[in-house]
């Protein structure tokens, strides 16, 4: 019997949905494999997360629980976490490729010595290795490769797998942290405006570029986004409009901004630069609405509707909020 | 302080890419290769840092191909005073043989930050940085927007999924770069003069083999061929009902 382990994520008591994704590819990567899977969890006040992670499939928890973990450290949770693998003698460590799992895992796996894939959008375990399968050059190719080092360690880019249900009560193991001297510990969580979704959780993404002439107008993309309702879609933005000062860079989308991978995407105004493609071209549907039909953003998109953006979103927003007012 | 900034020679992000006979890398003819973008954010803080302490040395410094003496030479034009190519014909994909290979070449020269990238745009990997930061076991903070030192210690901002974090780090450090945190100095012809004079060692990589082995390098499957549903305010309705019927997304 194999260990397969998730190194999931809590923040302030919630479980990321992203860690029961993880999940999934860890039962998936279990049944091929003979395994059962180990969720780690490190923070503070972990008991409703752990709850969360046994219904979300796993079969056992592992959770470093304690004051000194309140605050992510990414030196001090990778050596706890990195003890408990250790233990566990895994064989694949997967944690989703969030702003903490980059972080996280690839210590992890340097503190193993082992090797990582990172980004990987699908993992597998064929003839006895573990392989994964990765954008590389922004998209434009897609990298497989073979782990010649154990374990296997991957950090899996969010929406590819469905979030983990249908478990039971998992095992929990409490472990208590260390209270060392930690080289680097966060401080402060400035939130991003209340009811704000972010980017990559947002199951609808709304970005908006030079075609709407001036920042004011984003109003327009504002309100598109808020018609599918609290908490569905986030606002995006292209590079353009980023350096233009119009949209902070948080909101930038593509190669040097954010890869979003929403079940759908519209972009607004945007012509599809490679760059920006970069960003959102996994998305599962795409639509485009810009004026010039052999804008390359067409050459992606499921749906495109050639127009002017001041005449078609106020008519698509009114739409949408009629559906969502009838679901 | 004696600060390292790790760069790499990338193809131009505006390049179409071709996958080589070998089905395993890309085909090199006719791509341009430049500076990796986010590693021009690595070494302008690199600049300021040793600008604000007004003491210590930059040395930049490339695991690559021989012809990133080009591109090392730009980062001496910039300001850099010296530096190392480890060189290599492989493509440098595997973030643990990479960073194994540099901690170990970082550890034999005086070095108290290390400043990277957040994200090499060839194999997107953004894994170095933590990766080097343990084997070296040095603070680190990662994806950095916004970063101040006082007094030996590092005050780091970055973006977390729907909000921004404040992060504090020892030296040594490591340190990986975002857009936003400076706008990096482009070389004068000062600079391009003086960079003849500085100092760039050459020397083979000394790289294990890949802990991840190439299976394959593949053009990524098209996406299905999408459609106009119309023209202006009138194709909404038929934008719904694709986005209702067909994709189910509504
Ligand atoms: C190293 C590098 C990294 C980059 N990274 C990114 C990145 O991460 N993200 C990114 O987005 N870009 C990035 N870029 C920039 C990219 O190349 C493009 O310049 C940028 O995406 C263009 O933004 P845009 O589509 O908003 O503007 P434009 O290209 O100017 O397109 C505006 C579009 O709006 C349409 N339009 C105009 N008026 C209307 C109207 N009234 N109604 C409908 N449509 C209208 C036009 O037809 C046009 O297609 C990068 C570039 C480089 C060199
Ligand atoms: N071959 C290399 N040589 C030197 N530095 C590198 C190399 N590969 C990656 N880096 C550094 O690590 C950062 C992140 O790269 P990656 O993890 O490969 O996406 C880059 O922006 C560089 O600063």
């Amino acid at each position: 019997m194999s260990n397969l382990v998730v190194i999931a994520e809590v923040r302030a008591g919630t479980l990321k949905r992203p860690s029961l994704e993880a999940i999934t590819a860890a039962l998936q990567l279990a049944s091929a494999s003979n395994g059962r899977v180990t969720a780690i969890a490190c923070g503070s006040g972990l008991d409703a997360a752990c709850a969360e992670l046994g219904k979300g499939g796993a079969h056992r928890v592992i959770a470093i629980d304690g004051p000194s973990f309140a605050n992510y450290s990414g030196d001090a949770w990778a050596k706890a976490i990195t003890e408990q693998v250790a233990k566990l003698s895994a064989t694949a460590v997967l944690m989703a490729h969030t702003a903490m799992g980059k972080d996280l895992l690839p210590r992890v796996s340097a503190l193993l010595d082992t090797g990582i894939v990172t980004d990987a959008i699908s993992v597998s375990f064929k003839d006895g290795a573990f392989m994964a399968q990765k954008p590389v050059f922004a998209g434009k190719a897609a990298l497989t490769v073979r782990a010649a080092k154990a374990p296997f360690c991957a950090t899996l880019r969010p929406n590819n797998y469905a979030a983990g249900s249908g478990g039971g009560s998992a095992e929990v193991t409490k472990v208590a942290p260390t209270a060392g001297d930690f080289l680097a510990v966060v401080r402060e969580i400035v939130a991003a405006g209340a009811g704000k979704t972010p980017l990559q959780e947002a199951k609808v993404v709304v970005s908006g570029g030079r075609g709407l002439k001036e920042p004011v107008h984003f109003k327009l993309i504002e309100d598109l986004a808020a018609a599918f309702g609290p908490g569905v879609a986030a606002v995006g933005a292209s590079r353009a409009v980023v350096d233009a000062g119009w949209r902070p860079h948080s909101e930038q989308v593509g190669q040097t901004g954010k890869v979003v991978s929403p079940p759908l995407y519209i972009a607004v105004g945007i012509s599809g630069a490679i760059q920006h493609l970069a960003g959102m071209r996994t998305a599962r549907t795409i639509v485009a609405i810009n004026k010039d039909a052999d804008a390359p953003i067409f050459k992606v998109a499921d749906y495109g509707i050639v127009g002017d953006v001041f005449e078609v979103v106020p008519a698509l927003t009114k739409a949408i909020a009629e559906v969502v007012k009838h679901k | 302080m004696d600060i390292v900034v790790c760069v790499k020679r990338v193809p131009a992000t505006d390049t179409a890419i071709k996958i080589a006979a070998d089905g395993k890398s890309i085909d090199a003819t006719a791509v341009q290769f430049e500076l990796n973008a986010y590693d021009e954010f690595a070494l302008e803080q690199a600049l300021r840092i040793k600008e604000q302490l007004n003491a210590g040395s930059v040395t930049v410094v490339t695991i690559g191909s021989k012809d990133a003496q080009k591109e090392l030479r730009d980062a001496l034009a910039r300001g850099a005073d010296k530096a190392v190519l480890l060189s290599t014909d492989q493509w440098v994909h595997d973030g643990a043989s990479t960073a194994a290979a540099l901690a170990t070449w970082i550890k034999s020269v005086p070095c108290q930050l290390v400043l990277c990238g957040r994200q090499a745009v060839d194999s997107d990997n953004n894994q170095l940085p933590a990766n080097l930061a343990a084997r070296l076991g040095f603070g680190c903070v990662t994806e950095v927007s916004k970063l101040t030192l006082e007094n030996g210690v590092f005050t780091a901002e970055r973006d977390i999924e729907g909000a921004r974090e404040i992060v504090t780090c020892k030296t040594p450090a490591v340190i990986s770069c975002h857009k936003g945190l400076n706008q990096p100095r482009y070389a004068n012809l000062k600079g391009i003069m003086a960079a003849k004079k500085k100092p760039l060692e050459e020397k083979a990589a000394q790289l294990g083999a890949p802990a991840m082995q190439i299976v394959s390098l593949t053009l990524p499957p098209a996406r299905a061929a999408g459609r106009i549903v119309g023209q202006g305010a009138e194709a909404v309705p038929a934008l719904i009902t694709a986005l209702r019927n067909e994709a189910k997304v509504l």
